[in-house]
């Protein structure tokens, strides 16, 4: 039988540990660009390991370009490992700074009352502006952004989304796809 | 001396490789780097942390300029801006453990996202250095698994990029 | 011991056997040059007309011998004029090893004379790419590069040199240590950890169940890949069709790795697939592909492709399975390993009914008599009067399709073509490295008169270095392959393909102080090439072709396998 991958086009975030060398992120994106994927957000940072880093890679898809781009993935020199964790899967978590300007006392009042209840802060304040911290999964963070256009934003900076599996299992451990990208791997 | 640049591009395929490439073609490495979409869907906002000389930073910073896909450019220092930095940490944990793990995540400000018999997953969203102090006091517990976003930074008052 | 860095690139060389390089020199790349001419007793360098021919005979050179291929090129202009070469070599999988030199660190990325950012050029080209900025770590990098292009599917890598690190003052350790022992050694350990060195162990239970599916076929047909032949698995191979006995396609990268004029054979599959290959994978009930990667040249349409077929991928790419057509069950080892696998528990099968089914539709091999001179007249000269064993280094477009259809190919390395890039202008490049990596045979470099053109410059390498290598130009006077698409796509709009100009390549030949020959039928054509063969050196045979020879049989691109737009025969 022929495998069945779903045709369902899904979020995916595609984990990723390399090598912390020049050029590496500029290799792993370029596979993206060449197949003309466009990713939804894309993050690079340090991880518990010296001189290894982590690339988590949102995109949206379906499983077999997924399965395809990680396989692709997979054989580059300095990627070490490559994980696919759809929605259901893992914990996704995201920070947005957002600048919003803040008029007057009243408005002012308002955004911090809709800080609170989202769970946000503020974390500075200017003569007509305030910045707000909201970290959380991206549609809570996308509702308080929605809620704040109304007063005006000013600028907004976002990481992008990181994710890890939910449960014992990590991006170390071993399993029948992982033995074959590292055959993948072997043929670099 | 570590720098953070923050850019502004539309947002379509191939940007990030060739804005990457602008680093590695000086051979220089990329501490760290998140994309996320600004307000306008069409914009991206990429925030990369390098560790380098300013010459070195202020070339890129131009050569940036230059490309047709970038909107804006800015370098930020340190005194000037608000900077985050969001963690998702996977420990061992049992049930004599579990204890001590919630009591540093209460102090560090660190929220419990998924809990198995044998491990914990917190999340933290705060400074850099306060990200890493978490991870230091979390090291005895046996870290499984950590993901970093790696700073996102805007600027101190009213202005912006 | 404390040697020069340059010392160290060239001892490392030695350590990998290399005894050939090829290469143009430039200047940053003078260091390296500068240490070549001390060791030139012991590593010959071929000085070709461009940079672009060095990289074809680097990659002629590995195709042919099964060795790595070494070349050299200078920074800016040398290594972007590399570039087509390492995508031939990086498309059809050929272990080469690419060395260029930078500008020094002072001057890296401030846009330098002769500058350019060669390793981000040949990262999507490449296995892997080297920066080298750190001269201790030259002994390393250079181990690893080599280790990377020669295992698993092979492929080209390129490091970079700063110039700085070449400077004849930069000395470090090294200590010689000949390739089957340096795998004990700390870098080689480490990437062996991370990425494997060996071969993929076949997973045995996807072993059985592939027997089991064959236990089961009736109608069983083969497809010889291009990794029988880099795999150099061709009597695995051999034995394995044998024993399933099936008809066998062979891909055009798959030359030579099953023989051509077997009895078992369909020829070639695809797009210029004989009827037989074509019907024989419409109506299969098992379709055994080992080392291919369906591309769109062979699969065509992958939504009809073999459709009442189970699939089954041999491959030793993880990332092959399942990219271009879907597969039924796939086993990833080398193919070597693999076959010799299953013939261990493969008992002889017989499939006599469906053989005779598909078998007869093939072609009449004997040439049509005629007054003029046909393609299949020039190929059945050269099949009769050539040594049996002799190499054949094509070109692109109608002139290699001829060939690979009207040849017969019998081990691995004997057909050098460029399948998944289709690089004009390949083919002399190659003649040339399979000449230098194999003295004692006959090499045949087949051409047309658009790709003999675009790299005929290099018909003075040819002859500076005393290469009897005979160029058979197929000269219809025009780019027959685009002109077969106007022909029959375009309604004969034959937009900028007619090549009505010159030069006259006989006069060509001679001025580069060669032998030409030209022929306009048959019994001319068999003088002329008895003549060049007896000659032993450089020739170029220019046989003048109707403009409108095509190639049949032909099915659309991304049409259903057996959608002749074209059918076989010369009407």
């Amino acid at each position: 039988m022929k495998k069945e991958f779903s045709m369902e086009r899904k979020r995916y975030t595609l984990c990723i540990l390399v090598e912390d060398i020049p050029g590496v992120l500029s290799q792993v994106a370029r596979l993206f660009s060449r197949k003309g994927y466009n990713i939804e957000s894309i993050v690079s940072g340090e991880t518990d390991r010296p001189g290894i880093t982590r690339i988590s890679i949102e995109l949206l898809g379906d499983e077999l370009m997924i399965d395809q781009i990680a396989a692709q993935c997979r054989k580059l020199l300095p990627v070490k490992a490559v994980k696919i964790l759809d929605e259901e899967s893992c914990i996704r978590r995201e920070i947005a700074l957002i600048k919003v300007r803040a008029a007057d006392r009243a408005a002012r009042d308002e955004i911090i009352q809709l800080v609170n209840i989202f769970r946000a802060k503020v974390i500075d304040v200017g003569k007509e502006s305030l910045t707000i911290w909201v970290f959380g999964s991206q549609s809570k963070n996308t509702a308080l952004i929605g809620m704040l256009e109304d007063f005006g934003i000013l600028e907004i900076a976002k990481t992008g989304t990181i994710a890890i599996e939910r449960g014992r299992s990590t991006i170390y451990d071993n399993n029948k796809l992982r033995e074959e990208y590292d055959y993948g791997k072997n043929v670099l | 001396m570590k720098q953070t640049i923050s850019v502004l591009v539309e947002n379509r395929a191939g940007v990030l490789g060739r804005i990457t490439s602008l680093f590695s073609r000086r051979a220089f490495n990329i501490d760290s780097l998140a994309v996320g979409v600004t307000d306008d869907p069409a914009i991206s906002r990429i925030t990369i942390i390098v560790d380098n000389g300013n010459s070195v930073v202020e070339q890129v910073e131009k050569q940036l300029n230059k490309l047709v896909e970038v909107i804006k450019v800015r370098t930020l220092d340190e005194s000037s801006m608000i900077g985050r930095e969001l963690m998702i940490l996977k420990v061992s944990a049992n049930a004599k453990t579990r204890n001590n793990i919630m009591t540093i995540c209460d102090i560090c400000g660190a929220k419990v996202a998924d809990i198995s018999p044998t491990s914990m997953t917190m999340e933290l969203s705060d400074t850099p250095d306060r990200v890493n102090t978490f991870e230091e006091m979390m090291r005895p517990f046996n870290i499984l698994e950590v993901a970093r976003t790696g700073m996102i930074a805007l600027q101190k008052g009213g202005g912006k990029i | 011991m404390k040697i020069r860095a340059t010392q160290a690139i060239m001892e490392c060389l030695l350590e990998q056997g290399v005894d050939t390089v090829f290469g143009y020199p430039g200047g940053t790349i003078l260091n390296i040059y500068d240490e070549l001419y001390r060791y030139q007793d012991r590593i010959h360098h071929v000085l070709t007309a461009h940079e672009q021919g060095a990289a074809h005979a680097a990659d002629g050179y590995a195709r042919s011998t099964g060795k790595v291929g070494v070349c050299f090129a200078t920074s800016g202009p040398g290594a972007t004029n590399l570039t087509t070469g390492i995508a031939t070599a990086h498309l059809d999988s050929s272990p080469v090893v690419f060395i260029t030199c930078n500008v020094g660190e002072n001057l890296l990325g401030k846009d330098a004379f002769q500058e350019v950012d060669s390793t981000g050029i040949a990262m999507p080209i490449t296995k892997a790419t080297f920066l080298v900025r750190d001269a201790a770590t030259i002994p390393d990098v250079m181990r690893q590069a080599f280790a990377v292009a020669a295992t698993g599917r092979p492929g080209p890598v390129l490091i970079d040199f700063l110039k700085n690190v070449t400077a004849p003052s930069q000395m470090i350790d090294y200590d010689f240590v000949p390739w089957r022992e340096n795998r004990r050694l700390e870098s080689l350990r480490s990437l062996n950890a991370s990425h494997q060195l060996k071969n993929p162990e076949p997973n045995r239970q996807d072993i059985e169940k592939l027997l089991e599916m064959i236990g089961q076929a009736k109608k069983p047909f083969l497809i010889c890949g291009g990794g029988v032949v880099r795999g150099r698995a061709h009597r695995e191979f051999g034995e394995f069709a044998e024993k399933l006995d099936a008809p066998v396609a062979i891909t055009v990268m798959g030359g030579g790795g099953f023989p051509g004029g077997h009895s078992l054979t369909t020829g070639m599959i695809g797009m210029h697939g004989s009827r037989a290959s074509n019907v024989a994978c419409d109506e299969c009930d098992l379709l055994i592909a080992v080392g291919c990667r369906f591309s769109d040249r062979v699969a065509l349409d992958p939504a009809t492709f073999a459709s009442q077929a189970k699939i089954v991928q041999i491959d030793i790419d993880r990332a092959e399975i399942d990219k271009n057509v879907l597969t039924d069950h796939h086993i990833i080892g080398s193919a070597r390993k693999v076959l010799a696998l299953l013939n261990e528990k493969m008992p002889q099968y017989h499939h006599d009914v469906w053989k005779q089914y598909i078998l007869p539709m093939r072609a009449p091999s004997v040439a049509a008599e005629s007054e003029v001179l046909t393609p299949q007249q020039i190929l059945d000269v050269i099949q009769r009067q050539a040594p049996k064993d002799t190499m054949v280094a094509t070109d692109v477009g109608q002139n290699q399709m001829w060939a690979i259809k009207y040849l017969h190919f019998n081990y691995p390395g004997q057909l050098l073509t460029s399948g998944g890039f289709g690089t004009m202008g390949f083919g002399l490049g190659a003649a040339i490295g399979a000449q230098m990596g194999n003295p004692d045979k006959r090499v045949i470099h087949i051409t047309g008169d658009g790709c003999f053109r675009m790299n005929c410059h290099e018909l003075c390498t040819v002859e500076h270095y005393h290469l009897p290598i005979i160029s058979v130009v197929f000269n219809n006077g025009t780019l027959g392959m685009v002109r077969q698409w106007q022909n029959l796509i375009y309604d004969k709009r034959f937009s900028a393909t007619t090549l009505d100009r010159g030069p006259d390549f006989v006069k060509l030949a001679e001025a580069y102080g060669l032998k030409g020959y030209r022929v306009r039928t048959r019994v001319e054509m068999e003088a002329a090439l008895d003549k060049a063969l007896a000659d032993g050196c450089g020739a170029v045979i220019d046989c003048v072709l109707d403009i409108d020879e095509m190639v049949r049989p032909m099915v659309a691109a991304g049409s259903p396998i057996t959608d002749f737009l074209l059918k076989e025969g010369t009407t």
